[in-house]
């Protein structure tokens, strides 16, 4: 008994201590971002364009810029971020117990994911959906053609279960060949050990860009077997905060959509467009609106451009993975890339 | 053979012995000259016909095998270059990607212009272990200077004063914080995993259940499951808004998987000491613990080194599982530093270079404890 005793009082210390050591972060996100003047963003550990630290450790990508810009719109430096680099198990239930404000960590925004966790998805940065690439020589035309050919897949991903969906909703045969690490599954692919590899596209871009000898005898299938849309998350609860990041967002598109980027932000602030006189807050309220700086969407654009620009500069053809915009387009251009006017 | 006869003196043997006997004697083959190299390889390579033919086709092995290697890895290597396409050129590895990837795969997140205070940290933490290896310095001042020792590294990894800037442990990465996961796990879980040894072998009803319970609790799921359960269970047990230092949740998690494995090690060396050790200490009065600690525990943990540094270096290289809680140990960084599309298909060098690194911290390891193990024997040999 003595010793459960001592036991019990035992972990009570070690929980106090615990406790004490934690960080005190007290009422709902939104003043808490404030009062501790630093954004705690949720990121991949490692996915080059989305979120990766380069050889200087310092963190870059499109998500990256997610957490950049709600920083700049809400505490007025793009820099006041803490990057909490999350496995894709551990992403949702860091944002669940508070460890982190956001999450910009390429997450499929689905139902179940929307409702069951506890969780609110704002904006989507980022339209992926899975396809198909095979070699040129093979004269394929159309995921419908590939029955039968072996396809390269990693394991435990929903990238295999939608092949296998697929497969089966088309009545085609199937040889999967999966491949746990995903440097595998293309060294494969390109060793010739199967006819195709299934990815998100954004991911079959990268590869062929980078990877493929020649580029140019390898082609992505038009088919796209799943929807993907990556979308910022918050956490229930919080209704100020979801509003302040689902704006944040939606002020990148708006400014692209606009024509304002980093380089010419201060000359527009002369501009007699009304749209861009209420955006940057010369025409002041919408700040106010959010219960943020009038200035919060010139921080953002002075601090890390318009969407366009963060596209080009971390996943578009100006950058490493030279993906084409497709349909991350603005709505004007063919794209699905639309925000709920700014007024 | 049978036993000479209880009557013969021993003199009587001798002399008999070393009496030659015309026509008994047997004329030998010379010596086999010892110490050549001819010499070595027939007593150790060619010594019977099953022998021979595993050294044939070994050798074989190794001519098929080593050649093309030495021309990837060093002939037709590419040594520097900022561009990968260079790589790409080339039919040999790719290390330019260490030349341009190594800050980062040594030292993670760390902020870059700060690299100097990790590195100096590392060296510093090299030395120390070096001196403590030797035992001329096995003296009271050793304890001192590995206080000193790591309260400078630690200094230098958080910084916050002196000038230095404070840098966050999420920022921690590569090399240093896979030694001081290892380091601190290692200097932690000992003493706890030698309690539970003891625990275990208690007659004290309640003693010995916790340790059991505790041994066989967390020995029974994987490192990865306790890691698991400490990154994305117990924040969702702490009341919102309450966080735990991540470096802090993973060295807890490596502590207690560490100590319940080391506790079994441990226990192997106490069971092996004979029963007589105990009786004689008790019949010299001693209480429980000065015969534990000064009789019982020497012997045993010098007859468990093996064990116990087998353990070791498998948890130096279970470190590796912290990458689950978003930590960037070593091998994190290597595979991060291969994001970069470009130099993406260079993977096998970078895991190489990472792969050198662990094998040279755990060869250390395992060379030191057989030097150890011969060391502590000569005191103990009997004449």
């Amino acid at each position: 008994m003595e010793d459960r005793l001592r036991a019990f009082v035992t972990s009570s210390i070690i929980a106090i201590a615990l406790f004490a050591g934690g960080q005190a972060q007290a009422g709902p996100t939104f003043d808490a971002v404030k009062a501790r003047g630093e954004l705690v963003c949720g990121v991949h550990t490692g996915l080059f364009g989305f979120a990766a630290p380069d050889e200087k450790g310092v963190w870059k990508g499109l998500d990256v810029d997610m957490c950049r810009a709600v920083a700049a719109s809400v505490l007025g430096s793009a820099d006041k971020v803490r990057y909490v680099p999350l496995s894709a198990q551990a992403r949702l239930t860091a944002l669940q117990s508070g460890e982190i404000d956001m999450l910009a960590r390429n997450t499929t925004w689905t139902l179940t994911r929307d409702t069951a966790n506890g969780l609110n998805f704002t904006n989507v940065n980022y339209y992926d959906g899975q396809g198909f690439m095979v070699r040129k020589s093979l004269g394929v035309k159309s995921a419908k053609e590939l029955s039968g050919a072996t396809v390269c897949v990693q394991t435990g991903t929903t990238t295999e279960l939608n092949l296998a969906d697929y497969f089966r909703a088309n009545k085609l045969e199937l040889k999967p060949v999966t491949i746990e690490k995903y440097e595998e599954v293309t060294a494969a692919y390109f060793a010739g050990r199967c006819d195709a590899i299934t990815s998100d596209v954004s991911q079959l871009a990268a590869i062929r860009a980078n990877d493929a000898s020649a580029p140019a005898d390898h082609v992505i299938l038009p088919e796209i077997i799943s929807k993907e849309p990556l979308a910022v998350v918050v956490r229930h609860g919080d209704d100020q905060w979801f509003d302040a990041v689902k704006w944040s967002i939606a002020a990148m598109v708006e400014a692209e959509e606009k024509g304002l980027t980093a380089a010419n932000v201060d000359a527009a602030m002369t501009s007699a467009d009304p749209t861009v006189k209420r955006l940057l807050g010369v025409t002041p309220g919408m700040g106010a609106a959010l219960g943020l700086d009038e200035k919060w969407a010139y921080n953002i654009i002075k601090q890390v451009g318009n969407y366009g620009e963060s596209f080009e500069r971390n996943v578009g053809m100006g950058s490493k993975l030279q993906l084409p915009r497709g349909l991350n387009a603005l709505w004007t251009q063919g794209g699905l890339m639309y925000t709920a006017p700014i007024r | 053979m049978s036993q000479p006869p209880v009557t013969e003196t021993p003199d009587e043997i001798f002399a008999r012995e070393e009496e030659p006997v015309d026509g008994l004697h047997k004329e030998e083959a010379p010596p086999r000259a010892r110490g050549s190299v001819l010499g070595w390889m027939r007593a150790n390579l060619f010594s019977s016909i099953p022998n021979t033919l595993v050294t044939i086709a070994c050798a074989a092995l190794l001519a098929v095998a080593v050649p093309p290697l030495i021309q990837w890895a060093l002939v037709e290597a590419v040594w520097s270059a900022a561009d990968p396409a260079q790589c790409r050129a080339a039919e040999g590895a790719c290390w330019a990607l260490i030349e341009q990837k190594h800050r980062f795969i040594l030292f993670g997140l760390y902020p870059f212009d700060q690299h100097w205070r990790p590195l100096l940290a590392v060296a510093l933490f090299v030395v120390a272990v070096a001196v403590s290896c030797h035992p001329g310095f096995w003296r009271p001042w050793l304890a001192v200077l590995w206080v000193c020792t790591l309260g400078i590294c630690a200094l230098l990894m958080w910084g916050g004063v002196l000038g230095l800037t404070f840098v966050e442990t999420e920022r921690w990465g590569g090399l240093p914080l896979t030694l001081i996961l290892a380091a601190v796990g290692i200097v932690c879980a000992f003493p706890i995993s030698i309690v539970l040894a003891l625990g275990r072998r208690s007659e004290m009803p309640a003693v010995h259940a916790l340790s059991v319970g505790f041994i066989e609790l967390i020995r029974g799921v994987p490192l990865i499951s306790v890691l698991f359960m400490a990154s994305v269970m117990v924040p969702l047990f702490l009341p919102e808004g309450v966080t735990v230092n991540k470096l802090l949740r993973a060295l807890i998690g490596i502590v207690l998987f560490t100590a319940a494995y080391l506790a079994e090690a441990v226990r192997g060396g106490l069971q092996s000491i004979p029963r007589g050790q105990f009786e004689a200490a008790d019949a010299l009065g001693l209480s429980y613990w000065q015969k534990t600690v000064l009789i019982i525990l020497p012997q045993a943990l010098k007859i468990a080194i093996p064990p116990i540094v087998n353990q070791f270096i498998s948890m130096f290289k279970d470190t590796s599982l912290v990458i689950i809680i978003g930590l960037f140990d070593l091998l994190t960084t290597a595979k991060t530093a291969l994001t970069d599309p470009p130099w993406r298909p260079f993977y096998v060098e970078s895991y190489l270079f990472a792969g050198l690194i662990y094998w040279a911290f755990s060869f250390f390891m395992s060379r030191y404890s057989l030097f150890l193990e011969r060391r502590l024997e000569a005191g103990a040999k009997r004449a």
